[in-house]
This record gives structure tokens, C-alpha cells and sequence, in this order.
């Protein structure tokens, strides 16, 4: 559980080389995720289709299988901020929640080190409730303890800065507040395994700021980070490798992020980045899917 | 749109073996690989999505209590935040509900009440503690996909959630008991020691519906239609369970001719729960529980309206029947209390070891079926 220094430095300069890799965290063997729809079924879904079907002896015909992720492979290291680009539905937020092991597999197998946990607790949060109960609610279900909570408390509030509607219920804040609220909770506990699902940073500019201010510091205690990102620029500025997805098979992997990037930002019909030939920064950055 | 660069499938991130040499070799492995299971197995890698052994389970569940317990206080308390009487709603709910079954089976359909003294206090009793088994039943069947975006974003034994919903059910019960405890008094019914049996047969009615909870989870959750068919299968249960009638005057009536019917009827846990706590709060119940006196075939048929039993001389029937016949106010009268002389084949002492049996039953089942399929309700 002790986080190395490496781990720590390698998220500030995220190694390049190709040397002896150290401790594998995440192993994604041959990995298929099938998603069950009830109800989805090619009738009307009317009491008539329903009956012809059952006396056509038809078993389940409402059943549609959705294949979200079509055999993946790959090895995280410790140390690793990883990038999981790709357009929407080719399968991103649920490779994480395979890592998390939320998501049983079709076939194959993920392996971790240690639970991986997803940045999300805005599930267990009930709008009916104050934002002070929610607090605590949040961070029980994400397995703090009662005296765990007693000393994050004010720090959660003080960064949501939601200020005296704390006390209110959580539907009355407006959408600005509740999504820093629910941030400020989910970014409360530390974690071994990081996987963060993009829009979590949300709010205004103030707390924008803020808030990539406390992922970069999750992301510096983690050992091992996946990011899902449409805000490509951040995956260039944080992660060391990046996996490139699209309808449920890894189409690019590698630890030359940018040159993946690019790649994949012409293949979806970008404008081409103009890049300084030397530091390799953005000149003009042009994004797709924005 | 299409994929330009088609890189091997089963390329290696960071490679396990070759990329990350350097030597260029694509070693191509599609399909689950042997050697990232070994990689894995070297380091200690274990996989995500494996159901732990139960006594780990146990123990990640124990250290989620407080979650279970804040899980249920927030459901209830959101509950009725929408309401204008706001918490009050968790008193005159089950007031209400005892309402409605009173004017209908205890002032319209008056033949259930037959045979039994006290009524009003029977049958609100009976309803707080049927409700408890029914709502648990019924919520938990759901709590898979009610709760599948929790389910697909945070890791926790996910019995946690059914668990929760009890808890739910039991501060709801809780405060239905605080109702029926100050509504009972007033009926004239006096307050003795007896009452405090009420705990230990709920404690053990809880355990039997967290048992309840963790079966019907599982196959709400497997099986959509079980929650539509529930409702159904519930007000059957409600019907034998003697929560509106006494079981005792049916046993009474038919356990010469249908022997087995009335075993069943007796056997039924939701029945011996009620009768429990019964039993526990109403002297009358206690009074006229099987069992409570002496046996007496002539008497016990005399009041159950069933044809002289054979070996009961002429002479003691006449006595029995005259006696029955008589609505004596006063001690005992064999109208009322006719039952305790019956020789039945359970007896209050035999309830209290069928209720145990039947809590540790349900729990340690239902406990193991929801345990099995852990990995896969966030399948959906």
C-alpha cells in the first residue's frame, strides 16, 4: 500500500522511456463486456406482440445484447497516468468500470494490485436530502468511516463551497453547486488506483482551477491513474501513455501520446495541430467531438 | 470515422514482454494470454471482478454497517420531504393502514372476528408485523435496478443494499410499534412484563426478512417479472398467515379432517412471527393460546363449534356446550378463551424454537444464494 517516490515522480515527468517497466497494477487480459438491454426488443412492446410471442414460443425476444468492449489487452505500471480517448460509445467509461470490477466480463479478466476505485459517488446521493447529510452519506459509500468523516467534513464543504446551503436540500442548489458539491466528495478520499471518468470538473472558472488543482494531487498519490478525457490537451499534459478506443477494440496504444493524438484527432476530422517542432506543445488546438 | 491505424489487436500496452524491450516483436496475443495471466499471478494481481470468500464478504459487510444504517436513515428521512405533514407521515401511515382493516373486518365483515377477544388489538398487531416481512419483501425485489447506477459506480458487498432496505423496513416498523404501543392501552389491555418478549421476536423476525431480503434481491434482480408477481404472492401470504383471522379458531375447526392443512398453517413463519408478538402484547392472546391450560378435548370443541370428539362422555360435552353458550364478562369464559384447552400439535413454548429455526434458515440461505452471484449484479 506504501506509495513509492518513483510513482510520484513519474506523474510529474511522465517517463518516456522504454526501460525495465517495475510493478504492474492493472492487467486487462482478453477482455469482453456485454451489456444486457431488457425492453430493447424489435416488437412494439404491447400486450399483443407479447402474447404472439409467447404462444410462438419465441424465449426472451426483448433481450438485446449491446458488446460495449470487443477483447482488449493491456498492462498499467505503477506510476502509470493512462489516457482512454475515443468518441462516444466506443466504450470508454465502461472499460473503467471493468477495471473497477463493477462490470462482470464476457470473457477474459482484469487483474489489480489493490480495489480500483471510480471517482464517481454521485449515485448515492439523494437530491431530497441536505447537502450535509449527502456528505456523509457519500463518503460512508465510498467505505469511509464515521471518524474519517468527522475530519474531512469541513474540508469537503469549505472546497465546495457551497457556504450556509449546506444546510439546504441538494435539489433546491442550482447545477453549478450540486456538481461542486458532488466533486468535492468524490475527490475527498485518497485512492491506491485512480480511475476518473471525464465531467468531473465542473463548475466555473474558480473551481475549474481548483479542481484540477485536486485530481493532479489524487492523481500524484495514486499509483496507477486512468483518465477518460474529451479534453484531449489534458491528456496530453497529464498522462505518460494513452489507449485509443473505438466501438470496443483498442485501435492505437502506446506511450507516444501525442503522436496518438494527433492520429486519432485527423481521424475523426479535426483540423491538423500545429505543434512547435521542439517542445511538441499545442500551437492551435482544434478539438473534436468539443 | 473509420480506424485508420488497425495496431494489432492484442498489442501489449507497455508490453508484458516485448514491446517494452524493444526487440519489436508483436507477439499477437488476441485472446485471453497465458502469459499476462502469469504476469498477473508473479506480481499478485488478483481479478476485479471475483466473489470473495464469505468470510471475507462478512467482513467487508460488517465494516459497511454504518453505511447500511446511513443508507436506511436517508431513504427514510427523504421519504417524505415532498409531504406537508412532512415526518409525520411515519406515524400516520401506519395508523391509517390499521384504519382501513379495522372498518372493514372489524365493523363491516364482522364473521373474522369470531373467536377472538380484543379484536382491535389483534388485528392491528397482526397488520404492523405482516407489513414489516411484506414491504421488505416487495422493496428488495427492486434494489438491484433500483440501484444499479450505485451499483455501477462504487465498490461495496453489494448485500449492503438489500441489508439496508430492511433497516429501512425496521425503523419504519419501529415507529409503527411506538404507535401500536400507546394504541393498545387504550383498548384495555394492561401493560406487563410480557411486553418485553416483543423484542427478542422481532429481533428474530428481522433476521428471518434480512434473509427474505437477500433471496428476493437476487431474483428481482435475475428475474424482472418477480417483482410484478410479488405483489400477488404477498396478499396470499397475508390471507393464511392469520393476520386478520385467528389461525387458532381455523386449527381448531379442521385439524381432525384436514390434519396436514392445519400443520402447514401452523408451520407458516409469517404466522408464528405475528402469533409471537401477539402472544408477547395481548393477555388475551396469551389466555387463550394453546396449550395455556390443561387439556380439554370436550371444551376445546365446544368452543371451536366442532362436532363431540370421541371419548368425551355425553355428560361433559352437555356441561361444555352449556358453558360456552354462557358470555360470562368475567375470568376465562370458555367462549372466548376455549382455545387454550386445546390439545394442538404446537404449543406456544414450541413457537419461540420454530421461530429461531426459521430466522436462521432464511438468513444463512438467502445470505449464501445473494453471495454467489455477487459479481454480476452490476451486469443489470
Amino acid at each position: 500500500m506504501a506509495r513509492s517516490a518513483q510513482a510520484t515522480d513519474s506523474m510529474v515527468l511522465p517517463a518516456k522511456t522504454n526501460g525495465s517497466r517495475g510493478e504492474p497494477t492493472v492487467i486487462v487480459d482478453g477482455l469482453h463486456v456485454v451489456y444486457r438491454v431488457y425492453g430493447a426488443g424489435g416488437d412494439r412492446g404491447t400486450a399483443s406482440t407479447a402474447l404472439f410471442r409467447i404462444l410462438g414460443r419465441k424465449t426472451r425476444p426483448a433481450i438485446r445484447e449491446v458488446h460495449a468492449i470487443k477483447g482488449m489487452s493491456f498492462v498499467a505500471y505503477r506510476g502509470d497516468a493512462v489516457g482512454i480517448i475515443g468518441r462516444n460509445g466506443s466504450g470508454k467509461s465502461t472499460l473503467l468500470r471493468a477495471i473497477a470490477g463493477l462490470l462482470p466480463p464476457e470473457h477474459g479478466t482484469v487483474y489489480t494490485i489493490c480495489d480500483a476505485s471510480l471517482l464517481g459517488v454521485n449515485a448515492a446521493l439523494m437530491e431530497d436530502l441536505t447537502g450535509e447529510r449527502n456528505v456523509v452519506l457519500g463518503c460512508l459509500a465510498m467505505g469511509m468511516t464515521k471518524a474519517e468523516i468527522k475530519k474531512k467534513y469541513a474540508e469537503i464543504v469549505d472546497f465546495s463551497g457551497v457556504g450556509e446551503f449546506i444546510n439546504l436540500p441538494m435539489k433546491t442548489y442550482s447545477s453549478g453547486m450540486g456538481s461542486r458539491l458532488r466533486f468535492a466528495i468524490a475527490a475527498a478520499k485518497d485512492y491506491e488506483i485512480l480511475l476518473i471518468d471525464e465531467a468531473l470538473a465542473t463548475g466555473d472558472a474558480e473551481f475549474r482551477v481548483k479542481s484540477h488543482a485536486r485530481i493532479d494531487e489524487l492523481r500524484k498519490k495514486a499509483g496507477t491513474v486512468f483518465l477518460v478525457a474529451h479534453d484531449l490537451e489534458e491528456v496530453e499534459d497529464t498522462c505518460n501513455r494513452v489507449i485509443w478506443l473505438d466501438r470496443g477494440k483498442i485501435v492505437e496504444q502506446g506511450e507516444d501520446v501525442i503522436g496518438i493524438i494527433d492520429t486519432y484527432i485527423e481521424a475523426s476530422g479535426g483540423e491538423k495541430v500545429t505543434r512547435d517542432p521542439v517542445t511538441r506543445k499545442r500551437i492551435s488546438a482544434p478539438e473534436p467531438d468539443a | 470515422m473509420r480506424s485508420t491505424k488497425a495496431a494489432s489487436p492484442g498489442q501489449v500496452l507497455g508490453g508484458a514482454t516485448a514491446t517494452a524491450t524493444g526487440e519489436g516483436s508483436e507477439s499477437g496475443a488476441v485472446q485471453p494470454d497465458g502469459s499476462l495471466a502469469a504476469l498477473a499471478a508473479q506480481y499478485g494481481l488478483r481479478p476485479s471482478a471475483q466473489r470473495p470468500s464469505i468470510g471475507i464478504y462478512l467482513r467487508e459487510l460488517a465494516r459497511r454497517w454504518s453505511f447500511i444504517m446511513g443508507f436506511a436513515t436517508a431513504r427514510n428521512v427523504a421519504m417524505y420531504t415532498e409531504a406537508k405533514l412532512g415526518q409525520l407521515w411515519q406515524i400516520l401511515a401506519p395508523l391509517l393502514n390499521a384504519g382501513v382493516y379495522f372498518l372493514i373486518f372489524g365493523l363491516i365483515i364482522t364473521g373474522v372476528s369470531r373467536g377472538v377477544p380484543d379484536y382491535l388489538a389483534f388485528l392491528v398487531t397482526g397488520v404492523f408485523v405482516f407489513s414489516f416481512t411484506q414491504r421488505t419483501f416487495i422493496s428488495t425485489s427492486k434494489v438491484i435496478t433500483d440501484s444499479l447506477p450505485l451499483i455501477r459506480a462504487l465498490q461495496f458487498p453489494r448485500a449492503s443494499l438489500p441489508l439496508a432496505y430492511v433497516m429501512i423496513e425496521l425503523q419504519q416498523l419501529a415507529l409503527s410499534m411506538v404507535v401500536l404501543f400507546s394504541l393498545i392501552p387504550i383498548t384495555g389491555e394492561p401493560v406487563t412484563w410480557d411486553w418485553l418478549l416483543v423484542l427478542p421476536a422481532l429481533a428474530l423476525l428481522t433476521i428471518f426478512n434480512a434473509g427474505l431480503a437477500l433471496f428476493a434481491a437476487r431474483t428481482g434482480a435475475r428475474i424482472n417479472d418477480f417483482a410484478q408477481l410479488l405483489p400477488f404472492l404477498m396478499r396470499t401470504w397475508l390471507y393464511v398467515s392469520g393476520v386478520i383471522y385467528s389461525v387458532q379458531v381455523f386449527v381448531a375447526q379442521h385439524s381432525q379432517n384436514h390434519a396436514w392443512v392445519t400443520t402447514l398453517l401452523q408451520l407458516n413463519p409469517a404466522a408464528i412471527f405475528i402469533t409471537l408478538v401477539r402472544n408477547a402484547l395481548l393477555a388475551n392472546q396469551r389466555a387463550s393460546a394453546f396449550g395455556a391450560k390443561a387439556p380439554n378435548a370436550a371444551n376445546c370443541a365446544a368452543w371451536a363449534g366442532t362436532p363431540r370428539p370421541a371419548g368425551v362422555s355425553p355428560a361433559a360435552w352437555g356441561k361444555a356446550l352449556t358453558q360456552v353458550k354462557k358470555d360470562l364478562p368475567q375470568h376465562h369464559p370458555l367462549s372466548q378463551y376455549g382455545s387454550a384447552y386445546c390439545h394442538a400439535s404446537f404449543v406456544s413454548s414450541h413457537l419461540w424454537l420454530f421461530a429461531v429455526g426459521w430466522a436462521l434458515v432464511a438468513l444463512l440461505l438467502g445470505f449464501w444464494y445473494f453471495w454467489r452471484k455477487e459479481v454480476n449484479y452490476g451486469r443489470g
